[in-house]
């Protein structure tokens, strides 16, 4: 097993390499540099601009600028962010931690969610009950989360006022406190559960579809002939077959999450790496652009690991050495 | 005259494993097989599952790779021939799979199914495809406006001839029949088996047969050969063999066809488990220190077994 | 003279299809001794494995209704609840699927699997079970059980995961095993095992076995009485040396002329015209099998076919068995082609 991680991890180093050139190479195709906002300043002094640019080293041919830049990488320092004036790691670190905080939290939900209802509606399948799940899943399907995430804050955040509009965490309460934690969770609440109820959808159809596919394979037929009761047959047989596939997909549903954050932070002024990305993208602050491509180009490649290990531990048939 | 002469093939599957997923060894689905068909004969490869007959029959048509050896079909050899040489060849040796089920596409018509190969091979107007398929459909038994259906509205035995019509489109000279009649019930078995016979005597066809059940080898083949653990260990005349067995493999192979008369059934167990302990006191007679069985020896002018 | 096991009387299960109720399973009526092989024989269609699963009733109940009355110990099944038939199945009864490795769970240890059946049965510790499935998977002819007690079914061959199949079936010593097709997806050399072993099993605990199996050459190695079906009735039934030494319904005939056999060599094969009737198209008056004998002549047969006795135990239905004869050869495929137009 951990000859078969190291491997991977191994394998990713040529992966991230070459993600790496072509996000460097794509930041540089972009017309103008950091610098270029203030080319329309008229205090600015174009002299003094192109010698900030050669002290930067922005007028160095790319392969120099990427070598210097990949090897400050690697050791987790991706340069300054030319918006912030602070190194890109810290402006990153905070709006990091609320992003994988809300992509977790989410998480949760959609299962809460879809595993209760994908039981109900696999297991008592073509009952109203089922017809009512699976209403809710096409509407699921049909809606676009923006939409819906702004309904969700004008109900809850602005016409009941029930949880905060904005931000991660309320200014007023000190870190470390529990009022901060409270306040933490109240601010996570609305956007989770905005994605969790249109991103379960598909998880629950999937969820419905296994275990109607599951319970009338050979081996549930087998279980019955065994005399064992029905409770048993679902728990024992047809369930832990029907969430295989799914907790297989855990490790990519992380990374959609994370990937899918842009818009969602967006919408409830969340402070994520999503909304620290656009941001960035406006304001051509490349260097920040490049280090969020690459995280999120490092976490998909560990999701797709993650799956694969989770797979292997729950599937016997594939084993991986 | 030799239509298809296969000498001493191989085909060996890698085995990776370690670090860098390197080859560590190889399993030898078929490791030194030799045998001939003549031009109108049907050939029986039978062994169980596991025993490279399946292989055998697979690599001939090149849907396996093959290690090493030749297969030499009308004089020339296959086996060196690149995918794209080898695919005018591919009009002459056609085959019939298992599972009438699954070796159909569920979502084409009947004369889309059959008329593949001709699209692949020829240009024919939509009239003149739809003719020559008429007329096959004809021969195998199924009526002309079946070419408007699909796969699931015919029974087993009629889509295995569905199957088969598809292989004839092209007026193949050789036909590998890879266990055509296992996945059939015994009364649709006796209807396909008696229409493969027809078809080789209107078309001068060669059947490579492929197998498990000897019965069925036995009651379709001119010859056979039996293989063991990717080696033939015994070939000949399919009479010799079935009445004159002399390797122990053969010889447990016949004893296990369930036979029609229930009062010999008592016999039949007690030579079984005498056939049993044969195979395990007579072992090394048979196979060599690696359980590897020895090369064919001729014990009379068409009949050859695998002994020391 | 053995005690009967199992009393299967007027048994008629129906499938529902499109609100309609349709018989699979057509008054079937037999019994099942003791220390006695029972083939039920049939081509797919005939009903013979939906006979199977009404024993155990475990068809579908929404769509499924079965009458008549299957007696086993003084009880009769069918008025049983689930509950009590959960007591039955498994305990009383085991049964052998035809497909050992889609009938076995694909994420539970061949070990787990069969003490499951233990579970639900007995009171037996965790230790004590594990001892009784090693046993049970060394009485089947498992060379390592305590190795495959811990393998999943994909680790094992076919015949090896039959094998375990057969001990799941006979785990809580079963009065009666139903096997549906147990050798159909096996290896002919693998088939003679599994045949020899069941009918070992059988020896040493007494037990019934209801084979069910479309194969006659299988029922000739080890059954003691044949019961043919079609259509979801009985043809012909009787003790297995009657039933070869003198088979009399056309069916049965039919049957045993289409199997290549040694002496068939090169010649042509019997073929039965025609399919089984669809449950829901069927015919149910007259003689269900004389679309498939067109060439003997219509008064051949009773107009309401019933069961008669033609020798000790040995029943046929219908009269068209005295009338009937082979075709000449090579008429058999030409008819068909006219009938498939």
């Amino acid at each position: 097993m951990w000859k078969f991680i190291l491997r991977r991890l191994l394998v990713m180093i040529p992966q991230l390499f070459l993600l790496s050139i072509i996000v460097f190479m794509m930041a540089k195709a972009m017309p103008g540099d950091a610098l270029s906002g203030q080319e329309i300043n008229p205090r600015a002094n174009p002299a003094e601009l192109d010698r900030i640019r050669e002290e930067l080293g922005l007028n160095d041919p790319w392969y120099q600028q990427y070598l210097r830049w990949a090897s400050n990488a690697v050791q987790g320092d991706f340069g300054i962010s030319y918006t912030h004036k602070t190194p890109v790691m810290d402006v990153i670190e905070d709006r990091l931690w609320n992003t994988v905080f809300l992509a977790l939290v989410t998480l949760i939900f959609t299962y809460m969610l879809a595993i209760p209802l994908g039981i109900l509606s696999g297991r008592y399948n073509d009952t109203w009950v089922d017809k009512t799940v699976t209403g809710y899943s096409y509407v699921g399907f049909g809606t676009p989360i923006f939409i819906f995430a702004l309904i969700m804050l004008f109900i809850f955040g602005f016409a009941l006022d029930w949880f905060p509009s904005g931000g991660s965490v309320d200014s007023k309460v000190d870190e470390g406190t529990f009022a901060y934690v409270v306040s933490k969770i109240n601010h996570l609440i609305l956007p989770a559960l905005s994605t969790a109820l249109i991103a379960t959808t598909s998880t629950i159809q999937y969820l419905r579809n296994e275990i109607i596919d599951n319970k009338i394979k050979d081996f549930v037929r087998t279980a019955r002939s065994k005399g064992v009761p029905e409770s048993k047959v679902y728990s024992r047989h047809i369930l832990r077959n029907s969430f295989l596939p799914i907790a297989a997909f855990l490790g990519y549903e992380i990374t959609g999450l994370i990937g899918g954050a842009v818009i969602i932070e967006t919408i409830f002024s969340y402070p994520g790496l999503g909304q620290l990305f656009l941001s960035s993208v406006s304001l051509r602050d490349f260097s920040v652009v490049t280090a969020i491509v690459m995280m999120t180009g490092f976490a998909t490649l560990l999701g797709t690991l993650l799956s694969d290990i989770i797979l292997s531990a729950v599937d016997p048939r594939i084993r991986i050495e | 005259m030799t239509l298809l002469k296969v000498d001493n093939l191989k085909v060996h599957f890698p085995i990776r494993g370690g670090f860098f997923r390197s080859v560590v060894d190889h399993v030898k689905a078929v490791d030194g097989v030799s045998f001939e068909l003549q031009q109108g004969e049907t050939y029986g490869l039978v062994g169980e599952s596991g025993s490279g007959k399946s292989t055998t029959g697979k690599a001939v048509v090149k849907l396996n790779d093959v290690t090493s050896g030749q297969i030499l079909f009308e004089g020339r050899d296959l086996a060196a021939l690149s995918r794209k040489e080898i695919k005018p060849f591919r009009k002459d040796i056609q085959m019939i799979f298992q599972d009438p089920y699954s070796s159909l596409n569920p979502k084409k018509r009947v004369l889309d199914i059959i008329a593949e190969p001709l699209r692949n091979f020829e240009r024919l107007s939509p009239a003149e495809e739809k003719k020559i398929v008429q007329d096959f459909l004809d021969k195998v038994g199924l009526s002309p406006e079946s070419i408007h259906k699909y796969p699931h509205e015919f029974s087993g035995g009629q889509r295995q001839r569905i199957g088969i019509a598809r292989s004839l489109t092209l007026k193949p000279k050789l036909i590998i029949a890879d266990e055509p009649v296992s996945a059939l019930d015994v009364s649709v078995q006796a209807q396909v088996l008696n229409f493969l016979q027809d078809l080789q005597a209107e078309f001068n066809l060669t059947y490579l047969f492929v197998g498990h059940d000897l019965g069925v080898i036995r009651h379709m083949c001119d010859r056979m050969g039996v293989m063991y653990r990717g080696r033939l260990v015994e070939e000949g005349r399919s009479d010799e063999i079935y009445e004159n067995p002399q390797h122990i493999y053969t010889k447990r192979l016949i004893a296990a066809i369930p036979d029609l008369e229930p009062e010999v059934r008592g016999d039949k167990v007690k030579l079984r488990k005498k056939l049993t302990a044969e195979y395990e006191s007579s072992y090394s007679k048979f196979f060599d220190e690696n359980g590897r069985a020895y090369d064919l020896k001729p014990i009379s002018s068409t009949h050859r077994v695998a002994l020391l | 003279m053995n005690k009967a096991i199992l009393q299967i009387e007027n048994l008629t299960t129906s499938f529902r299809i499109r609100n309609k109720y349709h018989a699979a399973v057509d008054d079937v009526s037999f019994t099942v001794n003791e220390n006695e092989i029972v083939a039920v024989v049939g081509e797919s269609g005939c009903g013979k494995s939906a006979l199977a699963l009404s024993i155990m009733q475990l068809h579908n109940k929404q769509r499924t209704k079965s009458e008549g009355t299957i007696k086993y110990k003084d009880q009769n099944l069918l008025t049983l609840n689930e509950t009590q038939m959960n007591k039955v199945r498994g305990k009383e009864m085991g049964m052998i699927f035809q497909e050992p490795l889609t009938a076995l769970n694909p994420l539970m240890t061949i070990g787990k699997q069969i003490e499951e059946n233990l579970d639900y049965h007995t009171d037996l510790s965790g230790d004590e079970k594990k001892k009784r499935t090693i046993g049970l998977l060394t009485q089947v002819g498992i060379p390592y059980p305590e190795r495959t007690y811990k393998q999943y079914p994909h680790e094992l061959s076919g015949g090896m995961r039959q094998r375990a199949m057969i001990s799941i079936a006979i785990a809580c010593n079963p009065a009666l095993v139903i096997a549906d097709e147990p050798t159909t997806a096996l290896d002919v050399t693998i088939q003679a095992q599994i045949l020899d072993l069941l009918k070992d099993i059988q020896s040493r605990t007494k037990m019934g076995i209801i084979l069910i199996t479309h194969d006659l050459s299988v029922v000739a190695e080890v059954a003691d009485r044949i019961v043919v079906m079609y259509a979801g009735q009985v043809v012909e039934t009787g003790s297995v040396k009657e039933i070869f030494n003198n088979p009399l319904h056309p069916y049965t005939r039919s049957l045993l002329n289409s199997i290549p056999s040694a002496t068939s060599e090169k010649n042509r094969l019997h073929v039965i015209e025609g399919i089984v009737p669809s449950i829901a198209k069927m015919d149910r008056v007259g003689c269900r099998f004389q679309d498939r004998i067109p060439w003997i002549p219509k008064h051949a047969h009773e107009e309401r076919p019933q069961l008669h006795e033609v020798g000790k135990e040995h029943f046929v239905r219908c009269t068209c068995y005295k009338e009937f004869y082979f075709q000449a050869e090579g008429d058999a495929l030409t008819h068909d082609i006219t009938q498939s137009r």
